[in-house]
């Protein structure tokens, strides 16, 4: 199994959402992780969505997004071509003793710290999900209090872009 | 023009031709009701919403129009549930409208609130909670537009009273463009290429052709290929129709519950042409087996059927009647003489029962409905529920012409005949309306007999009583080493007198030598009447 990176435009209604999920779970695909917002087109919403499966189980995934009369256009993103990140906020144990030790890390993987008490600090990073992945292990050792993570976000490199009207490629 | 939302919905109605509709009143949809009252449509008054949905139902498939049926809020609007996931499954083009209660009060649990376009996502090509009387124009337009094309399907449009009751400046929009629905219609012509060349080498092919063609209206053009190419072909049981039942090249129908010619030619055809059809597993279970020793066109509508069951050769997404038209401008029958004969030859060495031999005890369905095609016309409508009866029908009847078989596939939904028969009667020009069921479906929406009444629609109503859910009697018998559970009906009521009740004549036969007089009574005139057939409950389906 392998993962694959779907940027799905929608129409930017109430109700796309669930009927999206829906659709995932109705048909029995699994979701790695679902990441919206709007885009440039206030009427136009952007789904990025990572699914586990193989080649059958994404052309189904595409096809079947495609019946839902609120999206607009589907690309599968090749992994080469995108730049691709989440954002995650990690808050961990911090004693007198270690907190330099975790700044030190934190620099190393070019993420910030955005919150500080007695006893934490709370650390951005945004990346590709290994470098997020990567940063967790580092930390586990002094303690994580907790993790929140963005869905995978991505976009293609180049001037390629997606839009609703079908010229993908200019 | 100044309208209510209401008042609106009826119009657009008007302008989409609508000529009846299929319902039952609330409070919720009130405003669409007294609206009505001012309007030339006219609504027929099912007993249940589930009978207007699949009379809805009925009379699209009967006519080829979007059926429309009408529902209240809450328990009227779950009430259509079954009857949306049932056309859906078949892809019948319906559009369901439901009152919601007041957009203030959405989401706060009052009384027969129920979140209708939440409940029905899985089921409906679209639907539409209508937060504002202004989109009412666009959503219905949209609505048709949506049920109609492509590979139809149903959609339902929620509409909270309070948008029902406000007025606004109405304009009907005169085209629809939705950026996320464009279906296509016109095959890829390397791809026709390539199926001509693959007919013209192929030297044991067979089509598969199923609801699709009926959809497309592309019996013509399915005969015609069939005739040109001498290809033989089998039905899926959305099929039925598609070809004429006792037509030379037709072969009845695949599938677990098929014929033997049929599935023997699916599964030693060295080309299997599926036309319009979704590769299910009651048609085609074994699709793997019967792609590994064929090469597989599979041409339907929806490209997300295309690869979904079956691996296909030569996949062509568009309508099948446009790509068989281009296809009959090129193509050329192979090298099938040998290949015809051994099909004849098997359809000779595997007949239909006759059911005559042993009906001195009991009626048999299979000679009933033999006499029975005889004594039709081929523009006649069966209409049937489910069960044995269902496959019965499905393998007996000589079906004529498209449209003219009308029974839930996909759902195989008890309770679907006799409302269907409504709808179908109500949308015919007239022909018979014959609805075959079985003592256990009928009971589910026997309820409709009222309507049958109200309407004096002149429906005629077979049932095979088998005292049985005979069907699921079967498979306990063969797969649970028959430990009979929850499947006797023997206190079923005297269905003679139930029909009386109502005004309408009946009468039951016991052997077979009462058939051909009991139809002959049975179709003298255009009246509702109802004909009791005692089954043995041991008559085996197939
Ligand atoms: C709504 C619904 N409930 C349950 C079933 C399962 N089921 C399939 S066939 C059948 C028996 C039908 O009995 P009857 O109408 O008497 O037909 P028979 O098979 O006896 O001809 C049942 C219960 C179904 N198809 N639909
Ligand atoms: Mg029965």
């Amino acid at each position: 199994m392998a993962k694959h990176t779907l940027s799905v435009l929608v129409e930017n209604h109430a109700g796309v959402l669930s009927r999206v999920a829906g659709l995932f779970s109705r048909r029995g695909f699994n979701i790695d992780s679902l990441a919206v917002g709007v885009t440039e087109n206030p009427d136009i919403s952007r789904i990025t969505i990572v699914v586990d499966g193989d080649d059958y189980t994404v052309e189904q995934v595409s096809k079947q997004l495609n019946k839902l009369i609120d999206v607009i256009k589907i690309k599968q993103l090749d992994r080469s071509e995108s730049v691709s990140r989440e954002l995650a906020l990690i808050k961990v144990n911090a004693t007198t003793t270690t907190r330099s030790e975790i700044i030190q890390i934190v620099e190393i993987f070019r993420a910030k710290i955005v919150d500080v008490s007695k006893t934490t600090l709370t650390i951005e990073i945004s990346g590709g999900s290994d470098k997020v992945a990567a940063l967790e292990d580092m930390l586990k050792q002094f303690g994580i209090k907790e993790i929140v993570r963005t869905g995978m976000i991505a976009i293609e490199r180049g001037n390629r872009h997606i839009k609703a009207n079908n010229d993908n490629e200019e | 023009m100044r309208l209510t939302g209401a008042q609106a919905v009826i119009k657009a109605l008007e302008i989409e031709g609508v000529e009846y509709i299929f319902g039952y009143p609330g409070a919720a949809i009130c405003p669409f009701y007294d609206a009505l009252l001012d309007s030339g449509i006219k609504h027929i008054l099912t007993r249940n919403e589930q009978g207007a949905v699949h009379a809805a139902s009925g009379y699209a498939r009967v006519t080829g129009k979007v059926g429309v049926c009408v529902a209240t809020s809450g328990p009227g609007a779950t009430n259509l549930i079954t009857g949306i996931a049932t056309a859906y499954m078949d892809s019948i083009p319906v559009v369901a409208i439901t009152g919601q209660v007041s957009s203030e009060l959405i989401g706060k649990d009052v009384f027969q609130e129920a979140d209708i376009t939440g409940a029905t996502a899985p089921f409906c090509k679209n639907n539409y909670l209508v937060k504002k009387v202004q989109n009412l124009p666009r959503i219905m337009k949209e609505a048709f537009h949506i049920a109609g094309t492509g590979r139809p399907g149903p959609v339902l449009i929620d509409i909270p009273v309070d948008v029902q009751m406000k007025d606004f400046n109405f304009e009907y929009p005169e085209t629809v463009d939705i950026r996320g629905y464009k279906p296509t219609y016109k095959g890829h012509a390397l791809q026709i290429r390539k199926i001509a060349e693959a007919i013209g080498k192929a030297k044991a092919p067979v089509i598969c052709a199923g609801g699709g063609i009926i959809n497309a209206n592309a019996s013509g053009e399915l005969v015609e290929l069939a005739e040109r190419c001498r290809i033989p072909v089998a039905t899926t049981f959305m099929g039925i129709g598609s070809m004429p039942s006792r037509h030379e090249l037709n072969l009845g129908m695949l599938g677990s519950h098929g014929v033997y010619p049929a599935n023997y030619a699916v599964h030693n055809a060295d080309l299997v042409i599926i036309l319009g059809a979704r590769v299910g597993d009651r048609a085609m279970g074994t699709a793997r087996k019967i792609a590994e020793k064929a090469k597989i066109v599979h041409i339907d509508i929806d490209p997300a059927e295309i690869g979904k069951n079956i691996e296909a050769t030569i996949p062509v997404v568009g309508d099948v009647r446009l790509i068989l038209k281009d296809l009959l401008d090129i193509v050329a029958k192979g090298n099938v003489d040998k290949w015809n004969e051994a099909i004849q030859k098997i359809k000779r060495e595997h007949p239909l029962k006759s059911g005559q031999e042993s009906g001195q005890n009991w009626v048999k369905p299979q000679y009933l409905l033999t006499l029975l095609s005889e004594m039709t016309a081929e523009d006649d409508i069966i209409t049937t529920e489910v069960g044995q009866n269902q496959i019965w029908a499905a393998n007996y009847y000589n079906v004529r012409k498209p449209r003219t078989f009308i029974s839930s596939g996909g759902m195989g939904t008890m309770g679907y005949g006799l409302p269907s028969s409504v709808g179908a009667k109500i949308g015919s020009q007239g022909q018979r309306v014959i609805t075959v069921g079985g003592d256990g479906s009928f009971q589910m929406s026997m309820q409709e007999l009222g309507t049958i009444k109200q309407y004096k629609l002149g429906i005629k109503m077979i049932i095979f009583n088998n005292s049985r859910l005979g069907m699921v009697r079967e498979l306990q018998k063969k797969q649970y080493r028959g430990r009979y559970s929850q499947v006797f009906l023997d206190e079923n009521p005297d269905f003679v007198k139930l029909v009386q009740a109502y005004g309408f004549k009946g009468e039951r036969i016991t052997v077979n030598s009462e058939v051909r007089g009991a139809l002959e009574r049975m179709l003298a005139d255009d009246t509702p009447y109802l004909l009791e057939c005692m089954v043995d409950p041991e008559e085996p389906t197939l």
